[in-house]
């Protein structure tokens, strides 16, 4: 077997991505096609008080200007976050009102409020210039942790003080005490700073309408198409689900932001309809930065206790998290059931308590992004850990040690129950490979050359395979996250694998065929992977929290459970043998101690002739599954970071960064590695380069590349990828997910060797070379005072 | 992008005479700056001229100076065996591969974006500015951000750099831009030091007369280290605070001393 599970297959989808021959929403060209530009409100906050789209309608091209009372009136509906979040006092959460297009009140800028459709892309965007919209400004809100001062501005009047939900996690009492009855408690303030996707390829959408057959049909950038048309249908009325459908064809890159349903898709659908065009709407860049849902932007105060001998007694988190102007589709569950329940991190924690007050501002929504509330709660965590530390003068390594967890399954105070884990093993690993031990003699060197080095741990432990449906249901989640698929064997024996895990860059067409490969010991080059279109596909959550690989497989492996059985009751009916001594091999069905086989290819033929099955069987060879997971499974793994810093320009270099991961089984090491690559890039854009950053007035500031520090092949270092593997008992194939774990592991690692480095604990994310001056600089001023 | 007409003209004389026709013309020199600007929207011009084909480009040798035609690439000076080291130096590091191939020297110093890097080089080398009028001397031709001393229907031809004794660049660029946040250029000749200063200005480049004076005196990094720079009129913005731009032009200072 040289193409099966463990095999470092090169992707095969690599082929069309590498050289251009990708087909992307926007690729799609359409008889009659018209395309959509949308009117943005330039204001963070202001009363819309008249749209006068006079002048545009009359301009060349132009087929039609539509607004959301238009929208509205026609009975679509608004946009609604799926994940009810009760709070403390048992109240619902406040969720605002979100018309695709926005009606008496635009709350960001970039808020959509009209749109032209025209014949071409320019005459659209010109006619969307001369629409003439009146605007009654409004002071904005713009800051996390003061948005619900009195006095703010109010973003919705059904969320006073712009609170929607207060909320918590925990044993308060329990925690109190344990805080209480702490030797040492170190004290932590920190933002998690609010970032932008950057997806490679932008939001895009191309809808069309079939009066004759009143059926709609949508291409359009998603990582989950069959959500978008359930909630496209379900929600807001669109069309009913059996005359709408979602195609999601190649997607260059989501990291979250393609996930929900945005405004565009909804109002593209709807002109489609209204002009009897196909409509299409690309987003710019800068669109992009104003309208794809941002991550993070979290401030938290926290305190953990430690008895005399460095073990934590209790862990109280106070957070608030800020998630923008409108609520956007999984926006609740992302600061409360996937960050809070990680807060125990790898570490035996008797108590914890969290509390998430969640605020509305005048800015884009947030929601999920790469690690969505795991990466917020590792880095509080972890920089808590390095600080504690610090404070006590041990060893960062030891006090990490002596807290692990090392029996499972453990049930942390936090919901989450761990199922198995190795997290002193991580440590070793990366420690070894970290060469830890010679890190004192390249501080001095680099101390000889007038640099300051440092060395940052993080261990680190997430959630993925998201998630148990009855579990996630009890916590208010709007839909099962079970995952479906069909394994089709053709007559000539390929197979046709269909899919609701959609692929925009994972390398699902490679690592899934893999899968099936291996267990039918068959060449990699005769599957296929289907996914991305509700035609074809016949349900799927899609791809989202590392899910794939736990839960999609997964259901991947229950149809192939289904198809062996039939391939074995054919082979032996045919073969004259008894079905359990058959087995595949070398691309034949062969009878145990036998020389009896025949070729795969027959097993698909005679399944299709049905000349000759066994009695009661069927003809077809095709099987499908549903797979819900019994338990989330549990990627960890230990990061370690060493930088050297210029003191003089505050320049962070990272002179070398270690990952020891446990991933459970690796279907493709290659694949792997790639995605924890990607994922600490991205931690190194966290840690080190990116932040969405607004004017007191809402107005975004970095709404470029010109602006906003997007991480370079020279921002990186040479990755050392070990791996720890420990096969999780909670899915049939043994995995965990890679996906976001270098994003959730690596800026603390970063941000502790920073620190430790520069000698002070005052450093917010991210550390540009301006940050980590001035910290220095602070830090002497502090130093010489005292 | 708006509707525009374009032109190709064939002199600096007839871009001049095409520019002075149109109702908002605007030069077309490489457009690195231009045509994104124009992509977003951000500038609508009537006309736009190429002087691609105007045969303005090019570099020769001049006696003890180089002269750098104004539609010479950046990767065209960087180069060229005829262009000081430290004049291609600058040159290679402006923006990324694709700019380098498409951006000239004389867009640059027309445009005078005040993160550029030219004219850093322009002022401390004491360069000359020819345009189909007149010459200028670099000192009397950058006059704050984005404004030079160029009339309406000028055209620059060329930019003359007499060779200086030592010199070098040394460029902080701004994380996300690349651009530079601070450019240092040092630069002695004959006895005369100057020092540029891009990047980091309110008005643009700017000569700094404390380190020209330090470095006059001793052309080292440990005098150009005890200059107090002040952060008075220096950029205060989302990427660096004036005191943290004043930091970098001692270290860059430093670093193009030590360099040159």
């Amino acid at each position: 077997m040289t193409d099966g599970i463990g095999a470092r297959v090169k992707r095969k989808e690599d082929k069309r991505y590498t050289t251009g021959s990708g087909k992307y929403t926007d690729d799609v060209r359409n008889e009659n096609q018209a395309y959509a530009a949308f009117v943005r409100s330039p204001h963070a906050h202001a009363n819309v008080t008249g749209i006068d789209a006079s002048a545009a309608e009359g301009m060349p091209g132009v087929v039609a200007v539509l607004n959301g009372a238009e929208l509205t009136g026609d009975g679509i509906g608004n946009i609604i976050c799926g994940w009810a979040i009760t709070s403390k006092d048992d109240t619902p959460m406040n969720m605002g009102a979100w018309s695709a297009l926005a009606t008496e009140k635009v709350r960001y800028v970039g808020d959509a409020v009209a749109v032209v459709i025209a014949d071409s892309m320019e005459e659209a965007r010109n006619a969307a210039e001369a629409v003439e919209v009146s605007y009654d400004e409004l002071p904005a809100v713009v800051d996390t942790a003061t948005a619900m001062d009195a006095g703010a501005a109010q973003v919705h009047e059904n969320a006073p003080n712009n609170l929607i939900f207060d909320w918590e996690l925990g044993d308060e009492a329990a925690t109190d005490a344990g805080i209480a009855a702490a030797s040492h408690v170190t004290k932590i303030d920190l933002t998690n700073n609010r970032l932008s996707p950057n997806p490679m390829e932008p939001r895009s959408a191309v809808a069309t309408f079939d009066p004759a057959e009143e059926h709609y049909t949508l291409y359009t950038t998603s990582q989950n198409p069959h959500v978008a048309r359930l909630v496209l249908s379900a929600f807001y009325q669109v069309a009913p689900e059996h005359k709408l459908r979602v195609i999601a064809p190649d997607v260059g890159g989501g990291f979250g932001s393609k996930i929900y349903i945005y405004p565009e898709e909804i109002v593209c659908l709807w002109a489609s309809m209204k002009t009897k065009r196909s409509v299409k709407w690309t987003s710019t860049r800068s669109e992009a930065f104003l309208t794809d849902a941002h991550g993070r932007d979290h401030v938290t105060h926290a305190e953990m206790g430690f008895d005399a001998d460095g073990k934590i007694t209790a862990f109280k988190i106070d957070t608030i998290a800020n998630l923008g102007a409108y609520m956007s589709l999984f926006s609740s569950a992302v600061p409360t059931y996937l960050y809070a329940t990680l807060l125990a991190g790898q570490y035996h924690m008797p108590a914890i308590h969290c509390n998430v007050k969640t605020v509305y501002t005048n800015t884009t929504p947030v929601d999920a992004y790469r690690g969505a509330g795991r990466p917020e709660a590792c880095y509080l965590i972890e920089r808590v850990m390095e600080k504690a530390a610090r404070e006590m003068g041990m060893d960062p390594a030891e006090l990490r040690r002596k807290n692990f967890i090392l029996e499972f399954p453990y049930q942390t105070p936090v919901i989450m129950n761990y199922d198995c884990g190795d997290f002193p093993g991580h440590l070793d690993k990366a420690q070894a490979a970290a060469d830890v031990a010679g890190f004192a003699a390249r501080k001095a060197e680099a101390a000889s050359r007038g640099k300051l080095r440092g060395l940052g741990y993080s261990t680190y432990i997430e959630a993925c395979g998201i998630a148990p449906s009855q579990a996630v249901g009890s916590l208010g989640a709007g839909v099962g996250l079970w995952e479906s698929a069909e394994v089709r064997v053709n007559p000539v024996g390929t197979i046709e694998v269909l899919t609701g895990s959609h692929s925009h860059g994972q390398g699902h067409e490679t690592s899934f065929a893999q899968v099936v490969a291996d267990r039918f010991d068959l060449p990699v080059e005769n599957i296929q992977i289907v996914h991305g279109d509700t035609d074809k596909v016949q349900f799927g959550m899609g791809t989202y929290g590392s899910r794939s690989g736990p839960v999609g497989l997964s259901a991947i492996f229950k149809a192939c459970d289904k198809v062996e059985l039939k391939v074995k009751q054919i082979a032996a009916h045919l073969l004259d043998a008894s079905a359990d001594d058959v087995f595949c091999e070398g691309g034949e069905v062969k009878v145990k101690g036998t020389n009896k086989s025949l070729g795969w290819h027959e097993i698909g033929l005679a399944a299709y002739t049905a000349h000759n099955l066994p009695e009661d069987m069927e003809p077809g060879l095709k099987e499908g599954a549903f797979y819900d997971p019994v338990n989330f499974s549990f990627p960890a793994g230990c990061h370690i970071c060493e930088v050297e810093i210029d003191p003089e320009t505050g320049v962070v270099e990272i002179v070398k960064f270690t990952a020891a991961d446990d991933f459970g089984t690796l279907i493709n090491p290659l694949i792997v590695e790639g995605q924890v690559h990607g994922g600490i890039g991205q931690g190194v854009g966290q840690a080190m380069l990116e932040q969405v950053i607004y004017g007191d007035d809402g107005q975004l500031l970095t709404g470029s590349y010109m602006d906003y520090t997007m991480p370079r092949a020279d921002n990186l270092p040479s990755f050392d990828v070990e791996h720890n593997s420990v096969p999780s008992p909670s899915n049939p194939l043994g995995v965990k997910g890679c996906g976001e774990a270098g994003a959730i592991g690596s800026p603390p690692a970063i941000m502790n060797a920073i620190t430790d480095a520069i000698g002070t604990e005052n450093l917010e994310m991210p550390a540009t070379p301006s940050n980590v001056w001035q910290a220095i600089q602070a830090n002497q001023i502090k130093h010489a005072a005292e | 992008m708006y509707e525009t007409t374009f032109h190709k003209a064939s002199s600096a004389d007839d871009a001049a005479s095409k520019l002075g026709a149109a109702e908002e013309g605007k030069l077309l020199a490489g457009g690195q700056t231009l045509i994104p600007t124009m992509k977003a929207r951000f500038a609508s011009p009537s006309d736009l001229i190429s002087l691609k084909d105007a045969s303005i480009s090019g570099i020769c040798r001049d006696g003890d100076s180089v002269v750098i035609g104004a539609m010479t690439t950046h990767a065209e000076v960087a180069s060229s065996v005829d262009v000081p080291a430290y004049l291609a130096a600058l040159a290679g590091g402006i923006g990324d591969p694709a700019v380098r191939h498409r951006g000239t020297i004389g867009g640059s110093i027309a445009n005078n974006d005040p993160a550029a890097d030219y004219p850093s080089a322009c002022l401390a080398l004491g360069a000359t500015i020819r345009t189909n009028q007149r010459e200028i001397a670099a000192a009397d031709y950058f006059e704050g951000m984005f404004e030079t001393a160029l009339e309406e229907d000028e055209v620059i031809i060329s930019v003359v750099f007499p060779d200086a004794d030592k010199a070098a660049y040394a460029k902080f660029p701004n994380p996300a831009s690349r651009y530079a946040m601070v450019g240092v250029f040092v630069a002695q000749s004959g006895g005369e030091t100057r020092v540029a200063v891009t990047g980091a200005g309110e008005d643009g480049v700017f000569r700094h007369e404390g380190l020209e004076a330090a470095l006059a005196d001793s052309f080292t990094e440990n005098s150009a280290a005890s200059v107090a720079v002040s952060a008075d009129g220096l950029l205060s913005d989302i990427h660096g605070s004036s005191e943290y731009r004043a930091a970098l032009i001692t270290a860059m200072a430093k670093r193009a001393v030590a360099a040159a």
